[in-house]
């Protein structure tokens, strides 16, 4: 059982203002007019078919993408300036875990306490074990990214994020590609560590489970505009059939979606 | 209009580059294991082709020298055509190709790889720069590490036709004459111009693929094709170039 104890972040947590953002490639639209505000501390989900621009949308939240037009903020800054990421600690649990395959677990950990001189190195020994063992991978410090399981990276990739002792932590499709057990680990363990440090954590997933178990709001994105807001509870039985039918979908093998989709 | 404006557009990209890079200089001291990494990964792994390829391309240029001067009566100068040809030209164009085919290639593939599995961008969400620990001690291994190979192929080169001129039968040059008609003609300066041009060389490869490297969308196969287009572009940069720093150097 770990003994880590997360340091408490709950003054310090950010929220975001997304404000009429448009993000256009070429002649592609890809988000449309997008308008929405996550309070600081809470789990905000983003669903939503894939190529919806969900992804994109996180990549805006985070600076990797620049608007085509309006603006996102995180608490007073501007999420586009590259300067935000040295006021405000964001860190980002990307889909395939985007682990820095030349280095081990370890070095993974230690690069970001390293490159901003945080602590010495027995400091960063000690902070990147702890996050280790919080989500118990002591074992796996000397591995490569090369030797791990599908669900170990993702693990590893949350205990990156937290090295960083994140203000807003946004998770791509955490539970992707992994069995029903280690979504639902992976679904707790992000609820923890909002229990544990008040972090503001932004999840984008087609994971119903995760989001109507531990989102605090959910966001539905369709076709590059927001859909619908509200509450798991407002989710649970939706009216919508679009959403309805997104949220549980019917296999009917005698007529199949596929043969009416567009495209 | 939009080649050129595609062209303007890259050559910004890669000016821009440099300048970014060239910000996070006063950090190189703290990241001495990676520039020593680099060194070693440009320079040492590089020599034993550098050695051979040089070795055999003086022995070649010697043969055939020995083979025109010999009905000409001027096989006493082979020492110094193959001196100067090493130290002037052969040597730091050769390196530079070189460089651009083992260490531009392994340089493109490893960042493309990064951008395309989404490390750089992990990196940039870290704040930190790919530009001071990525692009850095690459520039700055190669810097020091260029001048130290295009001496190296100097020196096989004018070994290797040394030997040649020695042992071929035809041309019966000893290497007591051979090595006096190479320092008769020879100054400080050709060998100092050779070195600058494999700097310039060496500096321009790593910056070009780098940059297409750290611009490449897509998949694996689009990591293929940036290696090659920036081994392409190198080369076609590297002898461009050569011609220019020459004329400015003459």
């Amino acid at each position: 059982m770990s003994t880590f104890t997360a340091t408490p972040f709950a003054d310090k947590t950010f929220g975001v203002t997304i404000t009429s953002l448009s993000k256009r490639f070429g002649d592609v639209t890809v988000l449309d007019n997008i308008n929405l505000e996550i309070k600081p501390g809470e789990i905000f989900c983003l669903m939503g078919p894939s190529g919806s621009g969900k992804s994109v949308l996180l990549k805006h939240i985070v600076g990797l993408e620049l608007p085509t037009s309006g603006q996102v903020h995180i608490g007073d800054f501007d999420a586009a300036d590259p300067e935000t990421r040295a006021r405000v600690h964001i860190a980002m649990v990307f889909q395939a875990g985007a682990l820095f395959n030349s280095l081990s677990v370890y070095d993974n950990l230690a690069l970001y306490p390293r490159e901003h001189q945080l602590c010495n190195e027995a400091g960063i020994r000690e902070r990147v074990m702890s996050n280790l063992a919080m989500l118990s991978l002591e074992d796996a410090a000397n591995k490569f990214p090369s030797e791990l399981s599908g669900g170990m990276k993702k693990r590893v990739a949350i205990a990156r994020a937290l090295v960083i002792e994140p203000q807003l932590l946004i998770y791509d499709e955490p539970t992707s590609e992994l069995d029903p057990v280690m979504s639902a680990t992976i679904t707790e363990i992000i609820a923890t560590l909002r229990e544990q440090t008040a972090v503001t954590s932004i999840v984008v997933t087609h994971d119903r489970d995760l989001a109507l178990n531990i989102a605090d709001r959910i966001a539905i994105i369709m076709d590059g505009r927001i859909h619908a807001t509200g509450t798991p509870a407002e989710f649970r039985e939706p009216t919508d059939p679009t959403i309805a039918d997104f949220l549980s979908p019917v296999i009917d093998t005698k007529n199949p979606r596929f043969r009416n989709l567009k495209g | 209009m939009k080649p050129l404006q595609l062209i303007l557009g890259h050559v910004g990209g890669v000016l821009l580059l440099m300048t970014r890079t060239l910000r996070f200089a006063p950090t190189l001291p703290r990241q001495s294991r990676r520039f020593i990494e680099q060194c070693y990964l440009i320079g040492y792994t590089s020599l034993p082709i550098v050695t051979i390829l040089s070795f055999f391309i003086g022995s070649s240029l010697a043969l055939q020298a020995g083979y025109s001067m010999e009905h000409l009566g001027t096989k006493q100068f082979i020492g110094t055509l193959v001196g100067l040809s090493m130290a002037r030209e052969l040597g730091p164009v050769m390196v530079a190709i070189l460089i651009a085919g083992r260490v531009g290639s392994a340089i493109t593939a490893e960042l493309a790889s990064m951008k395309v599995y989404q490390e750089i961008d992990a990196l940039v969400t870290m704040n930190i720069s790919p530009e001071r620990i990525l692009v850095l001690p690459r520039l700055a291994a190669i810097l020091v590490m260029m001048p130290v190979l295009a001496l190296i192929a100097n020196l096989c080169g004018w070994y290797g036709g040394a030997l040649v001129c020695q042992y071929t039968h035809f041309i019966s040059v000893d290497s007591e004459a051979y090595f006096a008609a190479l320092k008769r003609y020879m100054e400080w300066q050709d060998i100092a111009n050779g070195l600058f041009k494999a700097e310039v060389f060496g500096f321009v490869i790593v910056l070009v693929c780098c940059y297409i490297g750290l611009n490449t969308r897509g998949g694996p196969r689009e990591i293929g094709l940036s290696v090659t287009k920036a081994v392409v572009t190198s080369l076609i940069l590297v002898l461009v170039l050569n011609y220019f720093v020459t004329k400015a150097l003459l």
